[in-house]
């Protein structure tokens, strides 16, 4: 018989829950790129992996964990751009499978490039210091850093909802979601709007990877299984959903923090069934529109 | 001269399946060693069954690595643990890859375009993660061992399978009848059906096909051919290693069948030679094989999508157009 306490429960669905932080993150910048410009960046755990590795490296320079929080999201951002406007960019107008074959082959160059740069073995991650150590929640102590992850992407999470739903240009995103060739007739330039978004796409993605560094081995094939499982994220929420992503990455974060604790061998299948089962009920997500995969 | 290659161009596509099994029969002789050309022979088949799904239908799949897998774990598991014959062996791998086909493409189905992708290379870890668990039967994380088929025993004749030609051979066989298989379907009133689909999925339901059910079925198709591969590769490799279920696997076949030319009879095997024979120069002078493959892909989907073949049957057709207007 499991023998699991109350407290035990509660500190594994907080566990839960800070992993579920990052996969939301991960399908963030995939809806977002995905609702844009109808490309599912394959390289989007690549773009997770280098942000981490280039957070622990700006981390060991600067010594500032603040400063490379900023850093890291305008390095892979800066790489998206120039990603799409170089290699995405000529295959618009040219079928889906294009930009999704094209980022394939992108992921492997960026592994290479990162053994390249930092070794095949990768690089050894810790927490800041700032954020060591663990704090009480009236039902245990949970580590701190993971308890900053919550809230990071929380705060991340709201930034980005303001961005597009209060500002000008979350006003030209929505519309060019909608129906990009009025936003042109408007006198917009779409294309650059998409340049942007590629970029806040994987700017998200490398922060994600900056975040999770601290709890996870960094290594070039850190962002192999995480594609596939932000796949996952993505299919149950819903694809071009930004709640779908969030409220499907909290689910899968916390599926598998619950199947490690009950069965710990099934704890990288339990997500995938669960996507399994969502795919026969529920097709097209949990937000997904159901006309959105034709 | 032209009269007599146009001649010859026409019977050899007249005869695609003749003309392929001409040029791999030879093959052997081109390649610096055998054991390449046994595996260009096993990843030819691979692309050609991905090929089946992606170029003649549009249907992009990540997951296929499940069905080369599927394959070799069974003629694995059937051999090392029940002791099969190699045969019984190879039957049971396809059967079960089939089999798996029809589960993964029951659910992928249900969805379209890039979604589909996506959720076939989800599914597909899936059976990655039940092999790599299920240690007892399949060695886990190093890998099924000892695979051993040192003989085949034929009525009245019992082939050496160590010897890497004769390998070439037994398994040219097999190749053989699955390219005939191939042909006849694609020539068949089914395959316009699934080159109707790709062309125009609503077109073909308003027909009157029924899209779905040509849809799982060419998807099981393309999972026994890809499975046979696998039952093959054990056969030929000893082993099975864990990665050959893995999603990268999967891609492997979308490169090749990209670099050779999708929805060309023959252009995966081009694309499987290319691959393989790069990935043997490459490897031999640095050890950032991804990066280099990633560019070459790279520059092939920028470029060259109708991939090396398609390029050149594409070139063939418009020299043949200027040469009849010519005449």
């Amino acid at each position: 018989m499991l023998d699991i306490s109350p407290q035990l429960f509660a500190l594994q669905l907080m566990t839960g829950i800070a992993l579920g932080a990052i996969y939301a993150l991960l399908a963030i910048g995939l809806s977002l790129i995905f609702g844009m410009l109808t490309v599912v960046n394959f390289a989007h755990g690549a773009f997770f992996m280098v942000g981490a590795f280039l957070g622990v490296h700006f981390l060991g320079i600067t010594g500032n964990f603040w400063f490379s929080l900023l850093l890291v999201p305008l390095a892979t951002g800066a790489i998206g751009l120039v990603c799409e406007r170089f290699l995405v960019r000529p295959l618009y107008g040219r079928g889906i499978d294009y930009p999704l074959l094209l980022t394939f082959g992108l992921s492997y160059v960026l592994i290479d490039v990162m053994r390249f740069a930092f070794g095949i073995e990768g690089l050894p991650s810790s927490t800041p210091a700032a954020l060591r150590g663990s704090v009480s929640l009236g039902f245990g102590h949970f580590p701190l850093y993971r308890l900053f992850l919550i809230g990071a992407t929380a705060a991340i999470v709201l930034a980005l909802w303001l961005f597009i739903e209060k500002t000008r240009y979350g006003l030209i995103i929505r519309a060019g979601s909608r129906d990009p060739e009025i936003v042109r007739v408007l006198g917009i330039d779409i294309s650059r709007v998409w340049l942007l978004v590629f970029g806040i796409g994987t700017a998200i993605a490398g922060l994600s990877g900056l975040l999770a560094a601290p709890t996870r081995a960094v290594n070039p094939e850190m962002g192999i299984p995480i594609l596939a499982e932000s796949f996952v994220v993505t299919v149950v929420g819903g694809m071009g959903s930004l709640p779908g992503a969030v409220v499907a990455g909290l689910l899968v974060g916390i599926v598998f923090a619950m199947t490690s604790l009950v069965a710990p061998e099934y704890a990288e299948l339990s997500i995938f069934v669960l996507m399994a089962v969502v795919l026969l009920i529920r097709p097209q997500g949990f937000f997904g529109k159901a006309g959105l995969m034709s | 001269m032209n009269k007599h290659l146009f001649q010859f161009i026409a019977l050899a596509r007249q005869h695609r399946v003749a003309a392929a099994l001409l040029f791999l029969l030879v093959f052997p002789f081109l390649m610096p060693y055998d054991a390449l050309s046994v595996n260009i022979l096993i990843f030819g088949l691979y692309a050609v069954g991905f090929n089946l799904l992606f170029g003649y239908t549009g249907m992009l799949s990540f997951g296929h690595a499940a069905f080369l897998g599927v394959g070799s774990y069974l003629a694995g598991i059937t051999v090392v643990h029940a002791g099969w014959p190699w045969w019984a062996a190879i039957l049971a791998g396809v059967a079960a890859s089939s089999l798996v086909g029809l589960v993964i493409g029951f659910l992928a189905i249900r969805t379209r375009g890039i979604y589909f992708s996506m959720v076939t290379l989800a599914l597909g870890q899936i059976v990655y993660y039940v092999f790599y668990k299920a240690d007892h039967w399949t060695g886990g994380e190093n890998g099924l061992r000892g695979v051993k088929v040192e003989f085949i025993d034929l009525p009245g004749i019992s082939i050496n399978f160590l010897d890497p030609l004769n390998k070439y051979y037994v398994i040219y066989v097999f190749v053989a009848l699955a390219l005939w298989f191939l042909s006849r379907v694609l020539s068949s009133p089914f395959g316009a059906v699934i080159e109707a689909i790709r062309e125009n999925e609503k077109r073909a339901a308003a027909c009157g096909y029924d899209v779905a059910r040509a849809k799982l079925l060419v998807f099981v198709l393309s999972a026994g051919i890809c499975g046979l591969a696998g039952t093959l590769r054990a056969l030929h490799l000893s082993v099975v290693p864990i990665d050959s279920l893995h999603y990268l696997q999967s891609g492997q076949a979308v490169m090749m069948c990209l670099l050779g030319g999708m929805g060309t009879f023959f252009g995966p095997f081009v694309g499987a030679a290319v691959f393989l024979y790069l990935e043997d120069v490459v490897t031999n002078l640095t050890r950032y094989w991804m990066g280099v493959v990633g560019i070459v892909f790279m520059v092939f989907v920028l470029f060259f999508p109708k991939g090396l073949w398609g390029t050149l049957l594409h070139q063939l057709e418009r020299w043949q157009g200027r040469q009849g207007g010519a005449a």
